[in-house]
């Protein structure tokens, strides 16, 4: 097919806007955690930018799309070797589309990093996400998106599987060697500044439409419809989080209804392209509601995945997932069309990643647990990351 | 009357407030200030250069206390200051004599207003 310019712009801008995800990640994750801690959470976002866009281009491309078998993709791609200016996928350069999916590997791993604020080790952070791209991310991707065994079978528009479902169940995973913060459920480990955590959640909000309605890959209706369903679900969620904290706290917090737009975001993404606008304020309400048990949930079970990448992405995703396999209309059927085979299979392809995700995020942490260590020491942790992993302070006199 | 000042660290603050509430003095004012004694401090790096940083993050606590009061309150504050690992930096506390107190919305004075 011929490349098309309009849809080559979109793309292009899209993949610009979900890298700004990245520093807006950097900045929710970075106010919520303690002040001694936030350049050292913030750069987990960071790094990811500069580690897995080489990593991407080097070989997890090739991985999650080259030629490959139902599992992963092959290294016919390795440097993006038999790619030119003049390739072309879909109506795109592939340059584009390497690009776009690039930055989709770049965030993914650094949503974890939000269980594990306050007390791992700089560079085993680095070596788990490389880890963690290579062994989760790519082989998922190519599953789901790069013609592996559940391309064009489930549903996941633009990542809900791939990228959270991923994510959020690694993240609870990895605790079982990170454990929890020194204090967690004794001291107070409040978030140092909220409003920086506003901000995040607005660009992540700004950045997420190029998220679902650039994973369209072509400016066409679908994409529009991708971009009105990112708009009302993420209200819709942050709307009902906001009422359930009033009804149960008797506060709307500010936290909680940036925590609600969250995971209205992380609910629409499998859905995005899927569903009517009407369907994704369901989608968000419903991800909300879940969302909100789930978090108050770990709150009583004591497991400290610090900044909920779990109880939002996790759970998120899942619901995301399923509720697509309920509310499909657009270029898929679910179940309220009377189709409960695509259901099954997003029930599958659910239950396959959540299983794989765990089990390759217990085999990474255990090879560095037992090799280079992926826990600071206490009086490290103590005195914060900033300073012993960075030598830096946020904040001076 | 006795006016107790201690520094102490940050993550020691919550413990401190524990031990304080436990034997019932419920009055302290807090603030984040910087300094450092023998604990010596981390080197900063900013753009290639390094900074000897030896200024770290503390916590003052200010409390006015009933001469009976005064041991407690230094216990408590010991307890919480210390926890269980004892590392150089755990923090100091100073005890000065306190001439008078007024409590400016009823016009008390003295051990009454503390």
């Amino acid at each position: 097919m011929a490349i098309n310019g309009a849809d080559t712009v979109w793309v292009l801008l899209s993949s610009a806007l979900v890298l700004l995800m990245v520093p807006a990640l950097a900045l929710f994750y970075g106010g919520l955690v303690q002040r001694k801690n936030v350049l050292s959470s913030m750069m987990h976002s960071f790094v990811a930018m500069g580690v897995l866009a080489l990593e991407w281009v080097i070989i997890g491309y090739s991985l999650a799309f080259s030629e490959g078998n139902w599992f992963v993709g092959g290294l016919g791609n390795a440097l993006l070797n038999g790619i030119d200016l003049y390739s072309v996928t879909g109506t795109i350069p592939t340059y584009a589309f390497v690009a776009f999916q690039g930055m989709f590997a770049i965030i993914t791993p650094a949503l974890i990093s939000g269980a594990i604020v306050g007390r791992v080790k700089f560079k085993s952070y680095i070596a788990f996400i490389l880890l963690w791209g290579l062994l989760v991310y790519a082989p998922v991707c190519h599953w789901v998106w790069g013609g592996g065994f559940l391309t064009g079978e489930a549903l996941d528009f633009a990542g809900g599987t791939v990228v959270h479902i991923t994510a959020g169940m690694s993240s609870l995973a990895i605790l079982a060697y990170l454990g929890k913060r020194r204090g967690y459920g004794v001291d107070s480990l409040k978030p140092h500044n909220v409003t920086l955590t506003l901000l995040g959640a607005g660009l992540l909000w700004f950045g997420w439409f190029g998220f679902n309605a650039g994973s369209a890959l072509a400016a066409n209706e679908v994409a529009t419809l991708a971009f009105m369903t990112t708009l009302v679900a993420p209200a819709a969620a942050g709307f009902v989080w906001m009422s359930l904290e009033w009804m149960h706290l008797g506060r709307p917090t500010a936290l909680g209804f940036a925590t609600g737009i969250l995971a209205g975001l992380v609910g629409i993404t499998p859905a995005a392209g899927f569903v009517t606008p009407v369907a994704a304020i369901a989608i968000g309400a419903i991800a909300s509601f879940i969302c909100y048990q789930a978090v108050m949930f770990k709150n009583r079970l004591g497991y400290d995945d610090s900044l909920d990448a779990f109880g939002v992405h996790g759970v998120g995703g899942i619901v995301g997932a399923i509720l697509t396999g309920v509310y499909a209309s657009v270029g898929g059927e679910g179940l309220l069309l009377g189709n409960s085979a695509q259901l099954m299979i997003q029930l599958e392809g659910v239950v396959i990643t959540i299983v794989y995700a765990m089990a390759c995020t217990l085999l990474i942490g255990f090879v560095l647990h037992k090799t280079i260590g992926l826990k600071v020491t206490e009086s490290e942790e103590i005195i914060g990351l900033d300073k012993t992993q960075h030598g830096e302070a946020a904040y001076n006199i | 009357m006795k006016y107790v000042i201690a520094m102490i660290r940050p993550e020691r603050l919550d413990a401190v407030k524990r031990e304080l509430q436990k034997i019932e003095v419920s009055r302290l004012t807090v603030s984040s200030v910087s300094g450092y004694g023998a604990q010596k401090g981390y080197l900063e790096i900013y753009r290639a250069m390094e900074y000897d940083a030896n200024l770290l993050e503390k916590i003052k606590i200010e409390i006015a206390v009933n001469d009976e009061f005064l041991e407690p309150t230094i216990e408590a504050i010991k307890t919480g200051a210390k926890g269980s690992d004892g590392y150089v930096g755990s923090g100091k506390i100073f005890v000065l004599p306190l001439e008078n107190v007024i409590r400016i919305r009823t016009n008390e004075t003295g051990p009454e207003a503390i």
